[in-house]
């Protein structure tokens, strides 16, 4: 029996919880006799601490410890290192030695009866330093990049190097050539929920209410670096209020909360201010990319060069995928890819939504957007010349592709035949219009995963996984899996998520939470069906575990990518600069769509994240002492309402049977992917200046 | 943030007389709890004034009398605002968000303080928050700093939109202290930073604001306010202009110009204004005008560009005028 729940769009099941406030979020689990902690950062950027004068702060009302490297405990730091974790390097190890690696850097923490106390004895601690000069500047002479560790063998996930052919050779011969440096600034992820965690021990055993997009992984983080049992951490985090990446590793504050509760032996809440979050918890790293491209005059592709450097911390070598699309998004003989690192004073960057695919396509498809004017051809036409039949970089099929079914779609709704074809060419009054186009593309990645399933005798069903939710619907699109499977209406599915003893789930990023949790969710229901099938009216509840991972005959034999076409129209006001995005029209092929109601929110939110990136978002940093300027909500830009137009978003029908079970590709990531190229591109054909940095603000389109 | 005392005012002379003895007042506490919250501003007793009688909004003869406690929304909304003097409900439209404008007072608008990111910040030297410690925009990042009224001590620019066009309309304010009331233009109320940047305007200890007096003139009507900045809303100017033109028998009879984001206080550009009297209003007239503006810029390292922005911003604003808003 089914119940044909897969594909509806359903309403979300944690809707009202979340409206009403009955959500819990991780600073909302106050815990009896708690007390607060705050974090004191490093004011150097580089340097030694020579003095810290805690005696003051002691004697502070409701201050109950300070805790700096003089007096906390010198932690284990067992070696920990999950996929998420950069594969080089070793985590901060905090409050552990007198070392100031990057401003902002944890050098103490005030633990005290109130928030206020706290915060009070936070700001009085007074902290000397042997200030040394912080390399922060990606152009200063003295920053010098490095060939990453893990991708220097030839089978890497992220290569280091890839040559197909002779690309260097093709671009000096190409008749028609685009040869450009593109720049991504760096961004923070800037959830709307901060970072918070609440610890209490008992005896041995460690309790962490957490915001984690990673609960099994925190739990084994926590453990290595107390030097405990993994068993005897417990990490629960039911909702997250937004995270795009930056809660999917383990940051040194839940040490923190954890090492404070120990020392007052009192649970401890620990919140991070908005300002912490621009330097503690990752960021999406600066780039620099040159891509090169070169055709022949009748738009075929020769060659493409791509060399990137992203900028990472000194003591982590943190990876993206800045480079990977380039080698399999269009047809050409002839591709060299190059990848580096610059080790500079800031704290390690991270995964942030569309992680490195947002930044290497946004180099490609500006820069196949120059070849097209280059070339006096329409750019959906030269995408179409350059389409592969196969994954030409790994030489074996797409499992699906769908890019030009994409583009046909996406052109018919937004319009793109009223377009004309010359840069500043469209006009609405006063104002330059600009319309642009870009392709998206991102992995479709599938992680094992477990979950447990359970029967229950009033004719219900109980389902959980250590997942977690950070807005996509995990809740909703896993309880529709599950009553599909089981034959259940919806209300009869319970769907439980974000606590560590639950059957181990992949980290909630990578867009692979629905093909992995999905298949397992569904494997599990199959299983205690089955189960159910031997026991008939025992009366009794029936339980199953079950774990699925990806065919691997499938995931020999297959690419598996999603792929997407991204519309942008701009309006420039051309006396005084000021861009404005009119509407955005997105057609993405992700397999099945398990819920389109969830997965047009999943892709608005996306869009405006790509919008922020190609118009507003940057961290800026005062190259002095590495100092964030705009750690704050007012200055720190991102798209507010005013800002958002019309967006739309369409999927293309797309069955494949290879990816998963379900046939799903995922969706978080690729629908920021596309939007800031087709914006830049955009803004190009409005006012005819091309700007090949991000964001791209007013005083770049203000001469031309 | 520091522990302090609040009380509120029973009268406005009781507030008057609380303010001489130390306390602060706080009217919206946008400005003052914000930066309290990050101990830049430390009072330690407030006196809540929003007990006051000075929220009025009315017209008299042909001015518009705004009360110091009015809120940025309710003046904005003021069907008599919107008909009489467009030119201001449109400024504080653009200013902050909904929220705080709900919850900010004109007079506290007028306060408020510096948004150089080094001001909020206690771990950098800034001679506005802590005299004598140094300024560390003028080597540092400074693409939202002035490039007029600047000194070798502080570059900061006045953030208030509301209060270019109090400029430029020749508004006057209604004070009081322990002395008794006085009346001043609006534009008198702000200090140049010179070398003692953390003294910002120039009330006397004790003295509360009771209204703002926006004049009636030929202008107010064919007067607009634009705002130049990256997103839509909820940004402060990296350029604004306040521009408000007489016209009579096709020629500039009068003209109003003061401009925002560029001055350590708002900005009135009277040679700008000169140069358009007795000329058509059109944009070559407009344009030439319009390069006057940047006589005696100080540019720093980060904001070269307001060169070019501002006469752009002003050309438009005063083409702006001949458009219904
Ligand atoms: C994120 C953010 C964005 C903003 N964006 C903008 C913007 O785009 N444009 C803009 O113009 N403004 C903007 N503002 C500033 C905002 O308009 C001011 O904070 C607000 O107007 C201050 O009014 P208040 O009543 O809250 O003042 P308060 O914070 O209560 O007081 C501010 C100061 O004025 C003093 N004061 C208040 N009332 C009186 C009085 N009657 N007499 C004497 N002294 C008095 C107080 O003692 C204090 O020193 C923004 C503010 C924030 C926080
Ligand atoms: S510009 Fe003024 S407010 Fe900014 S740091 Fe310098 S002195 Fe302080």
């Amino acid at each position: 029996m089914t119940t044909n729940v897969i594909g509806k769009p359903l309403p979300r099941v944690d809707g009202r919880a979340k409206v009403t406030g009955v959500a819990r979020y991780a600073a909302d689990f106050n815990q009896p006799g708690q007390a607060c902690a705050v974090i004191v950062g490093a004011t150097v950027g580089l340097g030694r601490v020579t003095g810290i004068d805690t005696g003051p702060v002691e004697k502070m009302p409701g201050v109950i410890a300070v805790i700096t490297h003089r007096n906390a405990p010198r932690l284990p730091y067992a070696p920990h290192k999950s996929y998420i974790d950069p594969a080089t390097g070793e985590r901060l190890h905090v409050l552990q030695d007198d070392h100031v690696r990057f401003y902002g850097q944890p050098v103490a923490v005030v633990v005290a009866d109130t928030i206020e106390q706290a915060e009070r004895g936070a700001a009085a601690l007074h902290i000397s330093y042997t200030p040394e000069r912080p390399i922060i500047d990606p152009a200063d002479a003295q920053a010098l990049p490095v060939v990453p560790e893990a991708g220097k063998q030839p089978d890497a996930r992220l290569p280091a190097d890839t040559a197909r052919g002779s690309a260097d050779s093709a671009l000096a011969d190409a008749p028609m050539r685009v040869d450009e440096i593109y720049e991504i600034a760096r961004e923070n992820h800037n959830p709307m929920e901060p970072h918070a965690t609440v610890a209490a021990w008992n005896g041995n055993r460690l309790t962490l209410w957490s915001k984690s997009q990673f609960v099994v992984n925190e739990q084994a983080e926590v453990a290595a670096v107390f030097g405990l049992p993994s068993e005897n951490v417990q990490v629960i985090c039911p909702f997250i209020g937004g995270a795009f990446g930056t809660t999917l590793r383990t940051w040194p504050h839940v040490t923190l909360a954890a090492m404070a509760a120990r020392q007052v032996a009192r649970p401890v809440k620990l919140v991070l201010t908005r300002k912490q979050m621009f330097f503690m918890t990752g960021h999406r790293p600066r780039t620099l990319q040159r891509m090169a491209l070169g055709a022949t005059v009748d738009g075929k592709l020769t060659c493409i060069v791509h060399e990137g450097t992203g900028e990472t911390s000194r003591y982590e070598e943190f990876m993206e995928a800045l480079t990977s699309v380039t080698t399999f998004l269009y047809s050409t003989p002839n591709v060299r890819t190059r990848y580096r690192l610059l080790p500079l004073d800031i704290g390690t960057p991270n995964h942030m939504r569309g992680p490195g695919e947002a930044s290497g396509v946004f180099a490609l498809e500006c820069a196949v957007d120059e070849l097209s004017y280059k070339l006096g051809m329409d750019p959906i036409d030269l995408r179409r010349r350059n389409e592969p039949a196969i994954d030409e970089g790994e030489n074996r099929p797409f499992s699906s592709r769908s890019l030009m079914k994409c583009y046909d779609l996406a052109a018919e709704r937004f319009g793109w035949s009223r377009r004309s074809p010359e840069p500043r060419s469209m006009r609405d009054g006063r104002l330059l219009v600009g319309m642009g186009v870009a392709s998206a593309s991102y992995p479709a990645f599938h992680a094992p995963a477990s979950a447990r399933a359970r029967l229950l005798a009033d004719g219900t069903a109980e389902v959980e996984v250590a997942a977690s939710d950070m807005g996509p619907g995990t809740y909703t699109s896993m309880t529709q899996v599950a009553a599909e499977t089981l034959g259940l209406p919806v209300e009869r599915v319970c769907f439980s998520l974000g606590r560590s003893d639950y059957p181990p789930a992949p980290s909630h990023g990578g867009s692979w939470t629905m093909a992995s949790v999905g298949s397992a969710v569904r494997a599990a229901c199959l299983a205690v069906q089955k189960e159910a099938g031997k026991h008939p009216q025992s009366g009794r509840p029936i339980e199953a575990i079950a774990s699925s991972q990806r065919d691997p005959d499938a995931a020999a034999r297959f690419s598996m990518h999603a792929f997407g076409a991204v519309f942008a129209e701009v309006a420039v006001d051309p006396d005084v600069g000021t861009i404005r995005l009119r509407r955005a029209v997105g057609a993405y092929g992700i397999g099945r769509v398990v819920n389109p109601r969830l997965a047009r929110s999943q892709c608005i939110g996306g869009m405006v994240g790509g919008m922020g990136m190609a118009l507003m978002e940057r961290t800026v940093l005062d190259s002095r002492d590495g100092r964030p300027v705009n750690a704050h909500m007012a200055d720190y830009l991102l798209p507010v309402n005013l800002d958002i137009p019309q967006l739309e978003a369409h999927f293309v029908e797309e069955l494949d049977p290879h990816v998963n079970a379900l046939g799903v590709k995922g969706l978080g990531e690729i629908a920021l992917v596309g939007m800031a190229p087709a914006i830049a591109n955009a803004i190009f054909h409005a006012t005819g200046k091309r700007v090949r940095a991000s964001p791209i603000r007013i005083e770049d389109v203000l001469t031309v | 943030m520091l522990p302090f005392t609040i009380e509120k005012a029973t009268s406005i002379q009781g507030a008057i007389a609380a303010a001489s003895s130390g306390r602060r007042f706080i009217a919206g506490g946008t400005t003052l709890i914000d930066l309290m919250r990050e101990e830049v501003e430390r009072p330690e007793h407030l006196v809540d004034i929003n007990t006051l009688p000075l929220s009025d909004i009315r017209i008299e003869g042909s001015d518009l009398v705004i009360g110091a406690l009015a809120r940025m929304a309710d003046v904005a909304a003021h069907p008599d605002v919107q008909r009489l003097h467009p030119l201001v409900a449109e400024s504080l439209i653009e200013g902050a968000s909904p929220q705080l404008r709900n919850m900010a007072s004109i007079g506290g608008n007028l306060l408020q303080r510096a948004r150089c990111p080094y001001f909020r910040m206690l771990d950098a030297s800034c001679n506005k928050r802590s005299p004598g410690s140094g300024c560390a925009a003028i080597n540092g990042l400074n693409a939202g700093h002035a490039i007029f009224g600047t000194s070798n001590h502080c570059v900061a620019t006045h953030p208030s939109d509301i209060a270019v066009v109090l400029v430029a309309l020749e508004a006057t304010m209604q004070v009081r202290g322990p002395r008794g009331e006085r009346s001043f233009p609006v534009e008198e109320l702000f200090r140049l930073p010179g070398d003692t940047p953390h003294l910002e305007h120039t009330l006397l200890p004790g003295e509360l604001i009771l209204t703002v007096r926006v004049p009636g003139s030929p202008y107010s009507r064919r007067a607009r306010y634009l705002k130049v900045r990256d997103r839509a809303s909820y940004e402060f100017a990296l350029v604004s202009a306040a521009a408000a033109l007489d016209v009579g028998g096709g020629v500039i009879r009068q003209a109003r110009l003061a401009v925002g984001g560029v001055g350590t206080r708002p900005w009135r550009l009277g040679a700008v204004e000169k140069a358009l009297i007795g000329k058509t209003p059109d944009r070559k007239v407009f344009e030439t005008a319009a390069r006057l503006a940047i006589e005696g810029a100080r540019p720093l390292s980060g904001n070269h560009y307001k060169l070019e922005l501002l006469p752009r911003t002003i050309v438009r604003a005063l083409e702006m005028t001949g458009e219904a808003a």
